[in-house]
């Protein structure tokens, strides 16, 4: 009888490891799946050319990755600009100035922008943003525009961003011993100048860290993106231009490109290199949080 | 002047905090505002008639059911696979084991990254093994998309407990797995928070199952078969020129919504459970 315990002990102890050896590895099995998928492409063309030229002729073997690469730029950054100071503004007024009841008030908040699909904000985006970019405000700057454009792509990813933003952030705040802002509050300083002065500098290096995680989500979010954006294969020259992310590439193209092997290989670049620049800046920037987050379990 | 400066900052943040809650209200609002007239019984009950994308009768029951067949499925593959990972990383390894970091790091990026991904590796994978875009596909993307998701939730939560628990058991000579058994049922709040939130990311993503889950108007039979599922339901519909096409969209994203904000707010409910049960 004792001995089938421990039996069952030691299988289940084995068992677990082999999963957790499972789980490190999958990431490298993922990483190498998916480039030697990509390097028949890059045998057949030279990397810097894949990279840097705008040339997207698929039947003719040309393929230019650049239009794709400057829109997911161009959306991203957008989307960043326009999250980054509604989050670290609410993130300060939730962490430093709201009661608690007004605080799990705003938990469903991020909770539900968080949880609702992509999709629904795709559907959104064309019922909304897109018209308002299309009637009011392209033609300010703009002969005309669809209104399917960088800037609908960037609004849409930006509100997708804003939760992810807020949850770091308030992490990071949280990890400031409370000391600090007591003594400069008992100083004399306006909360607002605690923020200023102690907050935001002391947090500075988080503040960066979620920007590089939620810049590397920007990059990866397909479908509300690609349903907003145009999707013309083209460098964007302004926001009312329309432009085709490499995320949206790989969707839309997925079904018809099993016929030719270089095109299939194309596309499966495009995921590898997606892959390693959000494995990246995950990497970085996880690994400063983490660090963050050590400092203050000690103090 | 200091205090000026103190009250402009704080209209703006509260101004800030607004817009967010506003945005959502009006997402919200927006979807059920134009998909309310379409919602239908017959858009719940029946799967695609004759003509259903040129606007004739028929509902979306294809894509719920393939919906709630994949992520049933992806549930129970990444549940067999994240319950033990976790179990194993907070109390089998010692607290500060360099193993556990390493784990724990890796889960960190494998959440990162982005669900087309998985779906073109799940795609890649399927061609390997040799299966076409079936239920089955569909169940193992989908698997690989939340078990991360699930792992980290329910690893926070395991973090929490208290260690004098694990003590405890261990003093009385029960074995590692005895005493796992029991930590298990002390954190069945919070894993149903982990399998809610899971079940919330892997039902609402349309790029994973894309490619590996095909697309139907039956309702799948066997694990080979193509499933439809909600989300590229609404993308295909949404596509349509004709607009009560569109308008079933419409109708089809509240399903999804009103999916969405039952799963959220009992996910909350589990998890301020347990968090009241701590103190």
């Amino acid at each position: 009888m004792r001995r089938i315990r421990h039996v069952k002990d030691m299988a289940a102890r084995h068992f677990m490891l082999g999963i957790a050896i499972f789980t490190i590895l999958f990431l490298l099995v993922m990483g190498f799946s998916l480039f030697f998928k990509a390097l028949p492409i890059m045998k057949e063309k030279n990397l810097w050319v894949l990279l840097t030229s705008a040339n997207w002729k698929p039947f003719k073997g040309d393929f230019g990755f650049l239009p794709y690469i400057i829109s997911t730029l161009y959306v991203s950054l957008i989307a960043i600009i326009i999250a980054l100071p509604f989050s670290i503004l609410t993130s300060i007024f939730l962490n430093s100035y709201a009661s608690k009841g007004v605080r799990r008030l705003f938990e469903p908040v991020v909770d539900l922008l968080s949880g609702i699909p992509p999709v629904i904000y795709g559907v959104w985006g064309t019922l909304t943003i897109v018209p308002l970019i299309s009637n009011k405000i392209a033609p300010h700057f703009v002969d005309f525009s669809t209104g399917y454009t960088v800037l609908a792509g960037g609004i849409v990813l930006a509100i997708m961003i804003i939760p992810l933003l807020i949850s770091i952030m308030l992490e990071v705040f949280r990890s400031i011993p409370s000391e600090m802002t007591d003594a400069s509050l008992s100083m004399g300083a306006t909360k607002w100048q605690t923020v200023k002065k102690v907050i935001l500098r002391k947090s500075f290096p988080g503040i960066i860290a979620a920007t590089v995680l939620a810049l590397s989500r920007a990059f990866g979010e397909t479908m509300a993106v690609l349903m907003v954006c145009g999707n013309i294969a083209q460098i964007p020259h302004s926001f009312f231009d329309a432009c085709y992310p490499l995320p949206a590439l790989i969707a839309n193209n997925y079904g018809e490109m099993l016929s030719m092997p270089s095109y299939e290989s194309a596309l499966m670049f495009a995921a590898f290199l997606l892959f390693i620049i959000v494995v990246l800046f995950n990497g970085i920037s996880r690994f400063t949080l983490n660090q963050i987050e050590k400092k203050y379990q000690f103090s | 002047m200091k205090f000026l400066e103190e009250k402009i900052f704080k209209m703006v943040m509260i101004g800030a905090a607004v817009i967010i809650m506003g945005v959502l209200i009006y997402i919200l609002g927006t979807i059920f505002y134009k998909g309310l007239p379409s919602l239908t019984w017959e858009m719940i009950s029946r799967i695609p008639g004759g003509g259903f994308y040129l606007g004739k009768e028929g509902g979306v029951l294809n894509a719920i059911t393939g919906s709630v067949f994949i992520i049933t499925g992806a549930l129970i593959f990444s549940l067999l696979i994240s319950v033990p990972l976790v179990m194993y990383i907070n109390f089998y390894l010692p607290p500060k084991s360099i193993l556990s970091g390493i784990i724990r790091f890796s889960l960190d990026i494998l959440f990162g990254v982005p669900s087309i991904v998985y779906g073109a590796f799940g795609f890649a994978l399927m061609v390997f093994i040799g299966i076409r875009a079936s239920l089955l596909g569909g169940i193992i993307t989908v698997a690989m998309l939340i078990m991360p998701i699930m792992m980290r939730s329910l690893d926070e939560i395991a973090r929490l407990l208290p260690r004098d628990l694990p003590d405890a058991l261990l003093s009385l000579g029960s074995t590692k797995y005895e005493m796992t058994k029991v930590l298990l049922r002390q954190l069945m709040p919070g894993l149903m928070t982990a399998i809610l939130l899971a079940i919330g990311r892997g039902i609402g993503d349309a790029a994973t199952v894309l490619f590996t889950a095909g697309y139907t108007d039956n309702i799948p039979t066997s694990l080979n078969q193509p499933a439809a599922t909600l989300p590229l339901s609404i993308f295909f519909q949404l596509g349509s020129p004709v607009e009560e096409v569109q308008n079933r969209a419409y109708a089809s994203a509240i399903i999804l919504t009103v999916i969405i904000l039952i799963l959220s707010f009992s996910a909350r409910y589990f998890s301020s459970k347990f968090l009241k049960n701590k103190s």
